[in-house]
């Protein structure tokens, strides 16, 4: 069970905290709604749930909670630029289809 | 695929639902938009990677906006419309006639239009397209349509040029959640909001503005103390004198325009470097073939531009002067605008106040980040239950008998604000009232501005003096107005809604700004007109029913005199208004000579009434009711 955030998303994630001033790492997850049954949450995290699964990745804290991890495990977390858009993305080796925008999947 | 930013815990939106909030900076010369991306503030690039789009369009063939217009600038002047913020929400008559426009103006009822290759367009049309680009930037750097928007204006700015805003906002195809003063947006930048308590001053030196503003931030609410600045001194001033200091080091005289252009270019990069650097130079060559070698080092150059920044400073002592406060009551100076990247500016500022100005923001882009920071809260992207509130920038008041004003809304009141009063009647029977809403600091109707009038009808017959008429003046956090009349006293009610922006049509907003400015004269002479028959009527009225009662107190002489100064009033009465303040002066002649000649008879019916009451009764009696 591992989630992984690249390089430059982890600094990204950093700078971000900084920035907000609070707060001690990310937080993924999946909400079932959407288009194709699963959408994919990106949250700053301030506290710790009791069903929280913590990853270290280059050097920031990434929490998920119990049931969005089996969906999620073995996700990798970016951060791109695709011309003048910028921002995270999510590379989830379980995932079987996706929505046009790729915010909501199916597993 | 679409990609995500970080939300606050708990406040990831479902999917296709992001609440992306802008901020845009719809500036004179250039505009910005911005975002806030995982909780960071940022101004969104085109597909050129720039940041500052020129506020210019081009209407050509085609419709050209930013730096493709600005290019067009030199070859189709007349198509290419800059600085349009300058003319929002002013009419026909506000135009400096000193300036010459390149433009073909047309008076539409009283409003500037511009008459283009592409037809006549209004400021709002031509606001409207520099939002829609900018727009489209959001949308190309989010992904998505924006969900709402705060779009910034100056502190000065009154409430046409607000609704111009607005609607020009609205015509973009975004949902304006709200105007925001531009230096309380580069406070909020700063995040001198999370402070509570603090006297700020914002000296935004921009291309061809100076606006300079004292805010005073109470309990988390930002005022606005004073306003002041220069609406034609800029960046581009500082360019045009180093650009004759060139001309006459090279030994040039009486250029030609694309020589010009190209000396003001080169004397504009050469200011930009010495921010940086302590000496700078260049060499082009001319239309004329004439090579010219320039160099200057910061020293020369800021001995040549001293007096500029010495002058910018006059509007700074000015507005402290107006909000009373010395200068070391300044808490925070905020640099904002291009121009503030000049040593010498910052120096020169530092120096006034004894302290180092806010610099650490990119003074270009702090009002749009600002806003976006407001906006991102708007949408509900931030927990805390931070609400900015505004205030209003000039008081607001209803017309009261002699045009005079009574405020209703003192300007700097927090938004938002709803404020009643009550008024009268003054004629017996008066069925009828006219409320006129006027925004201005002054005492005169004439002298403010006026926004909208509308009449309560279905007052019932009363005594003058007896109906309460309650008028209220309510202001949204927008800063627009919405006025209502209610009857008290009966219980009967009857109001009226003026809503002077939202949902008005172009027309409408052209009525009300044509009535109010071309107008404004006449209706005033009309009132003052109006004012006298009223009072020339009622004296007819009193003076008649008097000599109906006591005729027999007067001489056959003085009779036929009272009657005589009656006919002549009523003749005069019965004249068609054609020089209104003429007519208006006679019949307050002959008012006061009715009055003159019937106070005589006035006295002897008051002493015959006296004489009436006391007659056959005991002195001591008397005495005892004295």
């Amino acid at each position: 069970m591992a989630i992984r955030a690249t390089e430059s998303a982890a600094a990204r994630v950093q700078a971000f905290l900084t920035k907000r001033g609070k707060g001690i790492g990310l937080r993924l997850g999946v909400k079932t709604s959407g288009c194709s049954g699963l959408a994919y949450k990106l949250e700053f995290v301030d506290t710790i749930n009791q069903d929280d699964q913590t990853f270290e990745s280059n050097g920031i804290k990434i929490f998920v909670d119990a049931k969005s991890l089996q969906y999620l495990d073995g996700t990798v977390l970016d951060y791109v630029k695709e011309g003048v858009q910028e921002g995270f993305k999510f590379t989830n080796p379980n995932t079987k289809d996706e929505c046009g925008c790729g915010e909501s999947f199916t597993v | 695929m679409a990609l995500l930013q970080i939300a606050e815990p708990d406040l990831s939106g479902n999917p296709h639902q992001h609440n992306i909030a802008i901020g845009i900076d719809l500036g004179t010369t250039n505009s910005l938009v911005a975002t806030v991306r995982s909780g960071e503030a940022t101004v969104l690039v085109n597909h050129d990677g720039c940041k500052l789009i020129p506020s210019i369009v081009n209407y050509g063939k085609e419709t050209q906006i930013g730096s493709q217009a600005a290019t067009l600038r030199s070859t189709d002047p007349s198509n290419t419309i800059v600085s349009v913020k300058r003319f929002m929400g002013r009419s026909f008559a506000d135009l400096d006639t000193t300036i010459r426009y390149p433009y073909k103006f047309v008076n539409s009822s009283g409003l500037i239009q511009i008459d283009t290759a592409q037809g006549v367009k209004n400021p709002v049309e031509v606001s409207a397209d520099i939002l829609r680009y900018l727009r489209n930037m959001a949308v190309e750097a989010l992904g998505e349509e924006p969900t709402g928007v705060v779009i910034t204006v100056p502190a000065y700015f009154d409430d046409a040029q607000r609704q111009a805003t607005r609607q020009a906002g609205e015509l973009a195809g975004l949902n304006v959640l709200r105007l925001l003063n531009e230096p309380t947006a580069a406070a909020i930048a700063y995040g001198l909001d999370s402070k509570n308590e603090g006297t700020f001053l914002v000296y935004d030196l921009g291309g061809g503005t100076l606006d300079v503003s004292i805010l005073s931030l109470t309990k988390g609410v930002f005022e606005v103390l004073a306003v002041g600045g220069d609406t034609h001194l800029g960046g581009d001033d500082f360019d045009h004198r180093l650009s004759c200091y060139i001309m006459e080091k090279a030994g040039l005289s009486q250029l030609n325009d694309e020589d010009s252009a190209i000396l003001l270019i080169n004397a504009k990069k050469i200011k930009e470097q010495l921010s940086q650097s302590e000496k700078a130079s260049f060499s082009v060559v001319l239309s004329t073939k004439r090579l010219v070698n320039f160099v200057i080092t910061r020293t020369e150059y800021e001995n040549l531009v001293r007096h500029l920044v010495q002058k910018t400073l006059l509007p700074v002592k000015k507005a402290l002067r107006d909000a009373k406060l010395d200068k070391d009551q300044i808490d925070e100076v905020i640099m904002v605008g291009g121009s503030t990247r000049m040593l010498l500016v910052r120096q020169m500022v530092g120096e006034l106040f004894g302290r180092e100005p806010l610099t650490s923001i990119n003074p270009d882009e702090v009002v749009a980040i600002g806003a976006s920071i407001q906006a991102d809260v708007l949408v509900g992207n931030k927990k805390d239950d931070w609400l900015l509130l505004d205030v209003t920038p000039l008081s607001l008041g209803v017309e009261t008998m002699g045009g005079l004003v009574e405020k209703i809304i003192p300007r700097n009141s927090t938004l938002p604000i709803a404020r009643a009063q009550d008024f009268t009647t003054y004629k017996d029977g008066q069925t009828a009232m006219t409320v006129h809403v006027v925004q201005g600091e002054r005492e005169l109707v004439k002298d403010c501005r006026s926004l909208a009038k509308f009449t309560l009808r279905g007052i019932p017959q009363m005594v003058a003096g007896q109906a309460r008429i309650r008028i209220t003046y309510q202001i949204d956090a927008d800063g627009l107005l919405s006025v209502s009349a209610k009857e008290m006293m009966t219980g009967v009610t009857s109001s009226i809604e003026v809503k002077p922006s939202f949902g008005l049509s172009d027309e409408q907003i052209g009525a009300m700004l044509q009535e109010s400015i071309s107008n404004a004269n006449h209706d005033m002479q009309v009132r003052l007109y109006q004012e006298a028959v009223v009072d020339a009527q009622a004296l007819i009225d009193s003076v008649e029913k008097a000599l109906y009662l006591d005729a027999d107190l007067l001489t056959e002489e003085e009779l036929s005199q009272i009657n005589n100064a009656i006919m002549k009033l009523k003749i005069t009465l019965a004249k068609a208004p054609d020089d209104y303040a003429q007519l208006t002066n006679k019949i307050k002649q002959q008012t006061d000579d009715l009055n003159q000649i019937s106070s005589n008879f006035a006295n002897r019916r008051m002493d015959k009434a006296i004489h009436h009451a006391l007659s056959g009764r005991d002195i001591n009696e008397v005495a005892d009711k004295i």
